[in-house]
């Protein structure tokens, strides 16, 4: 057998926490080749990051302990080597990216600095290290190089600061890169462009990409190989291709089945009277216009899905609507009465109607409430909705409606996992039975069956309640199944809007066009087409 | 204070779950064998302050010019000499027991005082901000650019120094403390989305602000208490010391450690016991508010519940 670049034979971590032994992972093995792109795909708490993790010695003992195994880089067992020699192979033989560059670059050093520090650091004169600085940060696509060399990371965005990331992992010309979710905070647009980088840099280069990722439309892209993992346990592994198509094990048909997009689009509807409607709607922080005269109508029972990416305006719409932020002008209204010059007392009469989930459910609940203290607020804050006498019974009849068990009402948030956490401030939105709720980015930062599970939720709730959704997102195929409109934004303008056929089927803006070519689909050779067609529209 | 934000108390079996959150506390508490301890030290302590004038006070205050300096565990004097006597042959022990009640109502009562104005001060100027607040930080800049001790000075020089005058002054110097944390903290937690979400819910401030806002920075500022609490006895001896604050023949155990402080090479016993009154005392609240952080965080409060072997 021939010797891998890196193979992890049967390698089990495990931590020691407070609640007892956790196995992270489970005698996990894989190898990778020089040139070659792995991915290891999986949900969180799979344990994905755990093998990367102890390849880079990250694994912090006592509470890890790498009970089996061996991680072999070209047939040196990694395990075994001291602490100087594993630094020696840290940066300069193995180097890292991450899901967030912003909180992995130094805020006080300018980016050249730290692009040269990391080859100094290991032995490389001040003066070549610079000039090696200089032409990474050219090469992977920064504009003007010198200047940005000066340029402090809070000056960049969050695109540019994934690629100075990558520029300096690449200081060292390592053999193997290791990305942990390096597009998962980017805009779709900006992480098929990332993606490509990757891949060109792979094949300049020769070396080893080691891709971490929830996504199987990366692993589409990117991928040669990809093992799932579940639950500390590699299910199993193959090419992209045989993945998507000849799925043996249950949980990678389920992630499949997951991926949103695939089902049939909402029909047209008639019509009818708006339940709130939008007109000029602006927002100016400064000299900064945020949201430049945004005009809209959500029906009853309607969802309306917003879509655009970061600093489009989208969430601005909401909370202006919602008054958590004044609006410079234009008018809400709701029902026809203007949301926005309402006085504070009369539009807390209104928020009954108008409820929000946001985007984190787990900053969105107070820590310190029982879950049934969370959702029973709602009816301590309208006293008449319902008598105190009955609140617990609702609030078990609310878990239920949102699949959770009734005898959770006693627990706390923490104890909940990301989607469970997502349902209770569904519940919570539920209890004052409104007309309106407005979702922003609800289920972005939900694992991919999760979040099927949770649009399903919603589906369900506006098909028996009724109620109407705004519902933000910054990714395209999440809202395909679930709208009846999409509106789509782009710096703080809707450019286009339309029903969910019309935008999917003959998106008339190129943005809308740019949008969809650059959603990542779970298919290779769906992928494989976008990707031509992503070629085309740059040209 | 702490019963606000505990455990929840469901509406219907109200009466039967009442008990078990008080005994839960009690089996959280004992959980932890050091809050435990400092528990038991405070309550004593609380039990001298109440009882302590009335049963060592003639001991405390009976001079004997045979036991002058008397050093400490030598019990041919009688028990009350356990502890040796002072420069006027007065027996430490019971002076300490006697004195704990100056001392502890001094320092409760000014460090309750400026937390309970800092603290409100504090939200009003961190939620409301504007104008307001603006008043009422450039208040606190004020005392804080103020020396501390000179402004108690002035203050006891033209007011008579009494113990409330006393711990009048202590809560003015130590407010800004309180105000500036509470302000800082509430500026974080305002953003945070789970106030948003109560907001869109239709919230009243005064529910945001005690129901979300309040619980939250409460643990915080606890500890900044009990730390105050040792800076605030000795900053009442000082006074002492400089002739406006306790007078003899009333004594607190910070007049006792500036009095013995002469003798330090002679006779250490002299400022050792009241000194050491004070760490207890210090200690013990401190272990205890740590205790209270984490039994009133519904998130930390597993590490009491499973018996306390292990702390992760």
């Amino acid at each position: 057998m021939a010797e891998h670049l890196l193979e992890l034979r049967d390698l089990s971590v495990r931590f020691h926490t407070a609640r007892g032994l956790v196995q992270a992972v489970q005698g996990v093995s894989w190898h990778l080749d020089r040139g070659e792109t792995l991915a290891i795909l999986g949900e969180s708490g799979s344990g994905k990051s755990v093998s990367a993790s102890a390849v880079m010695n990250l694994i912090d003992c006592p509470p890890g302990e790498i009970t089996s195994g061996q991680i072999l880089f070209e047939g040196r067992d990694l395990l075994t080597l001291n602490e100087e020699a594993r630094r020696e192979i840290n940066g300069r033989r193995i180097a890292m990216i991450f899901q967030d560059p912003l909180s992995h670059l130094n805020p006080v050093y300018p980016v050249g600095w730290q692009i040269a520090e990391t080859a100094t650091a290991h032995g490389t004169p001040a003066q070549e290290a610079r000039a090696r600085a200089r032409e990474l940060i050219a090469r992977v696509g920064i504009p003007d190089p010198d200047a940005a060399m000066r340029k402090y990371p809070h000056q960049f965005s969050g695109g540019q600061r994934q690629r100075l990331m990558i520029a300096m992992a690449l200081a060292l010309k390592p053999d193997i890169l290791i990305a942990d979710e390096p597009t998962t905070a980017l805009d779709v647009t900006v992480q098929a462009e990332v993606l490509s980088l990757l891949g060109e840099l792979q094949r300049e280069t020769g070396m080893g990409l080691l891709l971490i990722t929830h996504d199987l439309g990366v692993v589409a892209e990117i991928a040669d190989r990809a093992v799932v993992m579940e639950g500390g346990r590699i299910v199993e592994a193959g090419t992209p291709y045989d993945l998507y198509h000849n799925a043996t094990h249950p949980y990678t048909r389920k992630l499949i089945s997951a991926a949103p997009g695939r089902g049939e689009m909402r029909a047209d509807r008639a019509p009818v009277t708006p339940l709130l409607s939008c007109r000029g709607l602006r927002k100016e922080y400064g000299s900064f216009t945020a949201l430049k005269g945004a005009e809209f109508d959500v029906m009853p029972g309607e969802c309306l899905a917003v879509v655009g990416e970061s600093g489009s305006g989208k969430s601005t719409v909401a909370r202006l609507v919602l008054r958590l932020e004044e609006a410079s002008g234009g008018q809400a209204l709701w029902k026809g009465e203007d949301l926005l010059t309402k006085t504070p007392r009369e539009m807390a009469k209104v928020r009954r109607q108008l409820q929000m989930v946001f985007q984190d459910p787990t900053q969105s609940l107070n820590p310190r409430m029982s879950v049934y203290e969370i959702i029973s607020e709602a009816w301590a804050i309208h006293r008449d909705v319902l008598p105190k006498s009955r609140w617990r019974g609702r609030v078990q009849e609310l878990l239920e409606q949102v699949g959770l068990k009734p005898e959770h009402a006693d627990r706390y948030p923490h104890q909940f996992s990301g989607g469970q956490r997502q349902r209770i401030a569904i519940a919570r939105a539920l209890a004052l039975e409104p007309e309106l709720i407005i979702c922003d980015e609800a289920v972005s930062a939900l694992d991919v069956s999760i979040q099927a599970q949770v649009i399903q939720l919603l589906g369900r709730l506006r098909d028996e309640l009724g109620i109407a959704f705004v519902f933000i997102a910054h990714d395209l195929p999440v809202v395909r199944d679930f709208a009846d409109r999409v509106l789509v934004m782009q710096k703080g303008e809707i450019v286009e809007q339309g029903s969910v056929r019309q935008i999917f089927d003959a998106p008339r803006e190129p943005y809308t066009q740019r949008l969809l070519a650059a959603g990542l689909d779970p298919d290779p050779e769906v992928q494989a087409r976008r990707r031509a067609e992503r070629l085309a529209l740059q040209a | 204070m702490s019963d606000t934000t505990t455990v929840p108390v469901p509406p219907k079996p109200a009466a039967m779950r009442e008990r078990p959150a008080l005994l839960r506390l009690a089996s959280m508490l004992w959980a932890d064998k050091f809050a435990f301890a400092a528990a038991l030290l405070l309550l004593a302590m609380i039990g001298c302050a109440l009882v302590g004038p009335w049963l060592m006070g003639d001991a405390a205050g009976g001079q004997n010019l045979r036991a002058r300096n008397a050093p400490p565990f030598d019990l041919s004097r009688g028990w009350l000499y356990v502890l040796g006597g002072d420069a006027l042959g007065r027996p430490l022990l019971a002076r300490i027991v006697v004195a704990a009640q100056n001392t502890l109502l001094i320092a409760a009562g000014a460090v309750a005082c400026s937390m309970i104005i800092g603290t409100t001060l504090g939200l009003v100027a961190g939620y409301r901000g504007g104008w307001t607040g603006e008043v009422i930080m450039r208040l606190a800049d004020v005392i804080m650019s103020f020396p501390s001790l000179l402004l108690a000075v002035i203050v006891l020089y033209m007011l008579a120094p009494s113990v409330a005058n006393l711990v009048l002054v202590l809560a003015i110097t130590r407010i800004p403390i309180y105000l500036r944390t509470t302000r800082a903290e509430v500026l974080e937690v305002r953003e945070r989305m789970f106030v948003q979400a109560a907001i869109v819910m239709g919230a009243s401030t005064p529910r945001i602000v005690f129901r979300h806002i309040l619980p939250v920075i409460l643990p915080t500022l606890l500890t900044i208490a009990t730390l105050d609490f040792a800076f605030v006895m000795l900053a009442e001896s000082a006074l002492s010391f400089l002739g406006i604050g306790i007078q003899a023949p009333e004594i607190t155990w910070g007049l006792m450690v500036s009095q013995g402080r002469q003798y330090l090479t002679s006779a250490w016993w002299l400022a050792f016991w009241p000194g050491l009154a004070i760490i207890l005392t210090t200690m013990s609240l401190n272990l205890l508010s740590g205790w209270m952080r984490v039994a009133l965080d519904p998130t930390q409060r597993w590490r009491l519940e499973i018996g306390g072997k292990r702390n992760g």
